[in-house]
């Protein structure tokens, strides 16, 4: 029963991406690719049980490097997802929005 | 510390409803900032409430991994220029299938220990969905980094054709396949999986191998898509539901993005991935009546633009190569305090990513909502006195609707032959990557202005002066 919940969340998270990005114009598709980028180091979740636990030397390095590179991905990705946005500008108003 | 699982899970919604929400937002110019931040404070809180598991006795390793991933992410996220975002991006990528890899790896040690320890086999569907993620998160890695060095140009951005190159790719995958089946049988036999992810990582190049130039957004895309499938591959090998959903929508946004390149260019999904520009026929056939190319100088340029009252410029991926962002954007000044209209007019294929040239005007401080798509400027191109073409070329090549023999012909292109005077920057006559001619350049209304664009444009903003 649980592998078909997870299947189930699994296809309807996929119809609601498709959904959401859908809508976001061409002028933001570099941010939005960079931003869910970011997202994609949710990975790191999963990376932190494994480093945390003791039982398995090998799945704990394993880990920890997973860890490193899933933080690059995320805090990377969202600094410069927001230094990219923090540069649109509207044509009114000068700085800011 | 130790939290309850059902807590944490509750969490994890409250995280999958900030992702949610943060993806919406990034459907503006006007939220899309506040967008990313709900999204990082949805990642923040994620990872904080995961530190309070169970299964977490030590926090030295955690530590280690967190500081030197994080130091890396900022330094590399503050020094990157806006030109070479393209392949940052593409790193990043890599990272995240990296990471993927490594978790669905670990995983299956620790399944593996666990079978040992009590008799009972690994069962069947943990082992799938962790072949998964290895798989995916391998191929990704790989082909990132390749992506990677193409778009940096540490190494050739052409594409490599070779004949058979689609036998030869599903063979490594159905090696794989037989690898993991192999390994289900006998998991005492860690070679089997050794060579699986060695498999996987010769994929990823194999696959990004055949693809370059102008197809590059679509690889990027792709990837990005894979990233997330791959996260989300190896929540289903943990059982974690907030890798499986964030992966999804990843994975989701990735495969909108590389169908909208594929449609821009008018070409399948498969055509890009397996056939190269360069493999495609180019036509022997009708020559096109070709004029003579009219070159201009910067100063008779700037006769034409001081009389001229609207104006749309159309960048490509030359103003990258050029850095000339800032330079088009002090000509806007000056073409808009001499009185004249001033927009840009961006294709979906401009640049080596999607969206890359919007970055780079914004960059230059140009207002996001001068920057017009394609199917805003097309039906009033005939009302610009002029059209500055940019260092680009495939994008506004006329031949994609008049030559019916042309490998372009039927892709979506911006019309600037319709508007009364194009000016052409080009550094020279050479093709564009698809190696195709352009009749715009012969046409009754084109004025070619050779040279540098940064250089071209800083000479019309010194007759401005």
């Amino acid at each position: 029963m649980e592998i078909i919940i997870l299947i189930f969340v699994f296809v309807l998270a996929i119809f609601l991406g498709v959904e959401l990005i859908n809508k976001v114009p061409s002028t933001l598709h570099t941010p939005l690719m960079s931003g869910s980028n970011a997202i994609s180091g949710i990975t790191l979740v999963g990376a932190l049980v494994s480093a945390g636990s003791t039982s398995n030397e090998f799945a704990s390095i394993l880990g920890v490097l997973a860890v490193a590179f899933a933080t690059i991905n995320v805090v990377g990705g969202y600094m410069v997802t927001d230094r990219m946005l923090a540069m649109f500008k509207k044509k009114e108003g000068g700085n800011g929005k | 510390m130790n939290i309850d699982n059902t807590l944490i899970n509750l969490v994890y919604v409250v995280a999958a409803v900030l992702f949610i929400v943060g993806l919406k937002f990034l459907g503006s110019p006007a939220t899309a900032r506040k967008g990313n931040l709900i999204s990082a404070v949805g990642m923040l809180i994620a990872v904080v409430v995961t530190l309070g598991n169970q299964q977490i006795l030590s926090f030295e390793l955690i530590a280690v991994g967190v500081v030197v991933g994080a130091l890396v992410g900022a330094v590399v996220s503050r020094k990157v220029a806006m030109t070479s975002m393209p392949e940052m991006v593409a790193l990043f990528n890599g990272f995240g299938g990296l990471a993927s890899l490594f978790v669905g790896w670990a995983a299956l040690s620790v399944a593996l220990v666990k079978a040992m320890s009590s008799g009972v086999a690994v069962d069947n569907f943990s082992l799938v969905t962790i072949f998964l993620s290895i798989l995916i998160g391998g191929l990704t890695f790989t082909g990132s980094l390749l992506a990677y060095g193409k778009l940096s140009e540490k190494i050739s951005g052409r594409a490599f054709v070779y004949s058979g190159q689609r036998i030869v790719n599903s063979g490594i995958l159905i090696a794989v396949l037989v690898c993991a089946a192999l390994f289900f049988q006998d998991s005492a036999n860690d070679n089997w999986l050794y060579l699986a992810v060695g498999l996987s990582l010769v994929l990823g190049v194999m696959f990004v191998l055949p693809i370059g130039g102008a197809d590059m957004p679509v690889v990027i895309s792709l990837l990005n898509s894979f990233s997330g499938l791959a996260a989300a591959a190896a929540g289903f090998a943990i059982g974690n539901i907030l890798l499986i959903v964030a992966g999804s929508l990843v994975g989701a946004s990735g495969i909108i993005l590389t169908s909208i390149m594929c449609k821009a260019m008018n070409r399948s999904l498969p055509n890009v991935l397996f056939s190269g520009f360069g493999t495609v026929k180019v036509s022997t056939g009708p020559v096109i009546e070709q004029g003579e190319v009219k070159p201009m100088s910067a100063e008779d340029a700037y006769y034409v633009l001081e009389a001229a009252a609207s104006v749309v410029i159309i960048p490509g991926y030359g103003m990258a190569v050029a850095q000339a962002q800032h330079a088009v954007k002090e000509l806007q000044g000056m073409l808009e305090k001499n009185g004249a209209e001033v927009v840009y007019a961006i294709h979906p294929v401009a640049g080596r990513m999607p969206g890359h040239m919007n970055v780079l005007l914004a960059e230059a401080d140009v207002p996001y909502d001068l920057l017009l798509e394609m199917d805003q400027v097309n039906p009033r191109m005939d009302s610009f006195d002029v059209a500055i073409v940019i260092g680009a070329n495939d994008v506004v090549n006329p031949a994609a609707r008049e030559v019916e023999s042309s490998p372009i012909y039927g892709m979506p292109v911006i019309n600037a032959d319709k508007a009364r005077t194009v000016f052409v920057l080009k550094r020279s006559m050479a093709t564009g990557f698809a190696g195709i001619d352009n009749p715009l350049f012969f046409k009754e209304n084109t004025r070619m202005l050779f040279g540098d664009a940064k250089a071209t444009i800083g000479s019309l903003i010194k007759s401005f002066d």
